[in-house]
């Protein structure tokens, strides 16, 4: 085991450079260290100018995604061992702006997330006397996958549609809107496919795949995608027969 | 204008591919490869004939020549879209790639239409 | 606060790069999905070659047979064998994406994607299997 690793972290500071440069720093390795433990080391004793998002480092706030030797990754979760001998390559999230160093920009993402309505939509809310709403484990399975998505954006990264066409709404917001569509307790199926059957919504999607791969939750957006393409095509057929 | 389009050729982009997937690789290997390098004895002029005595084999013929058609026609026309950025030409390509399968299905049913009985 | 922030999509300093033409030689998964796409080339290729076979059944015997003798020449020999590679990858990759496409539930619960894979290939044998007998009947 080396005593140490080289990372090439992509700095990018807009006062004085037009464009991102590498910049290498020597990192201890340890074997139970992650490539956040070593940009965190980055920062505290090596260069305190570095910049970057993480919260939670456990896998569950969404906060790390940056690209690690060529490929979308949670950094919390990317240990240092299985990027040996190294260098390792730290560059902010592809297909995002970058704004500073390893920080992009998630502003087009979070505007598509709510534009989805990630929400339980009911035309009438049940009263309080009327008690909880109650799902089976049947119905529970039906979106419970769509539901443990982070919001980390390494799904876009991933996904060369949304680098040629950053106007695709995206792989996590329509799996989203599906955690929503399949819940048995919503009922914002038809406000939701307006939003997603247009232009830039799923049909801009061609299965490439590569988002279900890199997700570190395994939702499986790509999977979520074609069922709903499949939802969409169905209900465009009912609304051709003549009781609509 | 192609949104409400969209699905429809979604659909027929579905089945062609299903069609394509399930039946031309046998198809392929035995007009392609099979009977023309002898491996395997093709079947008569008459037989092919006494084949398409059947209206549901010109069916069969026409769905499996249309359908895989325009498969490749909405497939082809986003790989355009995407792996060269041609989308200045969006709308060019779209006419050609569907009016393509358009133009084949059309030429595949009057064919099948005219084959002696 | 008097009035909402309002955010610049395009931002002077932010850094975008540009993608490349080429980005799908950038990674092997890319690369491989590109060649899947490009399978539908061949599809509608063979698709023709059936609708020149129907051209020529319906001109006669003596066109049919010109037809079969222009089969039997090596570019065409050629591009059957490539073209019989990529509807085959067409095929395998298609059977493989079913399950992830169509949801399948029976009696409430997930069908297993090795499952719904497994009876699209059954579903291919078979089917191949009736084509060839029809066809090799005579």
């Amino acid at each position: 085991m080396p005593q140490t690793v080289t990372l090439e972290v992509a700095r990018y500071r807009p006062e004085r450079e037009a464009e991102p440069i590498i910049e290498t720093y020597e990192v201890p390795f340890r074997k139970d260290w992650v490539v956040l433990d070593a940009l965190n080391h980055i920062k505290d004793k090596l260069d305190g100018t570095l910049s970057f998002r993480w919260s939670c480092r456990m896998g569950v706030c969404g906060s790390c995604g940056m690209t690690v030797n060529g490929r979308p990754k949670l950094t919390c979760a990317a240990f240092l061992s299985d990027h040996l001998p190294g260098p390792i390559r730290v560059e902010p999230l592809r297909y995002f702006p970058v704004v500073r160093d390893l920080v992009v920009d998630i502003t087009d993402f979070m505007r598509k997330l709510k534009k989805v309505k990630p929400w339980i939509i009911r035309k009438e809310e049940k009263p309080l006397s009327e008690g909880e709403y109650r799902q089976t484990p049947d119905e529970l399975d039906a979106y419970k996958q769509f539901s443990m998505c982070i919001n980390c954006m390494i799904c876009y990264s991933a996904c060369p549609i949304y680098g040629l066409e950053p106007t695709f709404i995206g792989p996590a917001a329509i799996a989203l809107a599906q955690r929503y569509n399949r819940d048995s307790r919503d009922q914002g199926a038809g406000e939701r496919l307006e939003i997603l059957s247009e232009h830039d919504g799923i049909w801009q999607c061609t299965f490439v795949g590569e988002c279900t791969k890199v997700c570190p939750k395994n939702v499986d957006p790509a999977g979520a995608i074609q069922q709903y393409k499949l939802t969409s095509a169905l209900h465009w057929v009912r609304t051709l027969l003549p009781r609509g | 204008m192609t949104r409400p389009l969209t699905p429809l050729l979604w659909f027929l982009f579905s089945v062609g591919g299903t069609l394509a997937a399930l039946l031309f690789p046998v198809h392929l290997f035995l007009t392609g490869l099979a009977f023309p390098l002898g491996w395997l004895e093709a079947p008569s002029y008459a037989a092919l004939l006494g084949l398409l005595k059947q209206p549901l084999t010109r069916l069969y013929l026409f769905v499996l020549i249309a359908l895989p058609l325009f498969h490749w026609a909405h497939r082809f026309r986003y790989t355009l879209y995407d792996g060269l950025q041609l989308k200045h030409l969006t709308e060019l390509i779209a006419v050609l790639c569907y009016g393509t399968a358009l133009a084949g299905s059309a030429m595949a049913a009057y064919t099948l239409w005219r084959i002696p009985y | 606060m008097s009035s909402p922030a309002r955010y610049t999509p395009y931002h002077p300093k932010w850094y975008r790069r540009r993608v490349s033409v080429w980005w799908w030689l950038e990674t092997g998964s890319y690369t491989s999905f590109v060649l899947r796409e490009l399978t539908s080339v061949f599809v509608a290729i063979f698709a023709v070659v059936m609708l020149w076979e129907l051209r020529a059944l319906a001109q006669g015997p003596a066109a049919y047979a010109t037809f079969l003798a222009r089969l039997k020449t090596p570019p065409f020999l050629a591009l059957h064998a490539l073209a019989f590679l990529f509807v085959v990858f067409h095929s395998i990759t298609w059977f493989n994406l079913a399950p992830k496409a169509m949801a399948v539930r029976f009696r409430g619960k997930r069908v297993p994607d090795l499952v719904v894979a497994g009876l699209n290939y059954g579903a291919w044998l078979f089917l191949s299997v009736v084509v060839a007998f029809i066809l090799l009947r005579g």
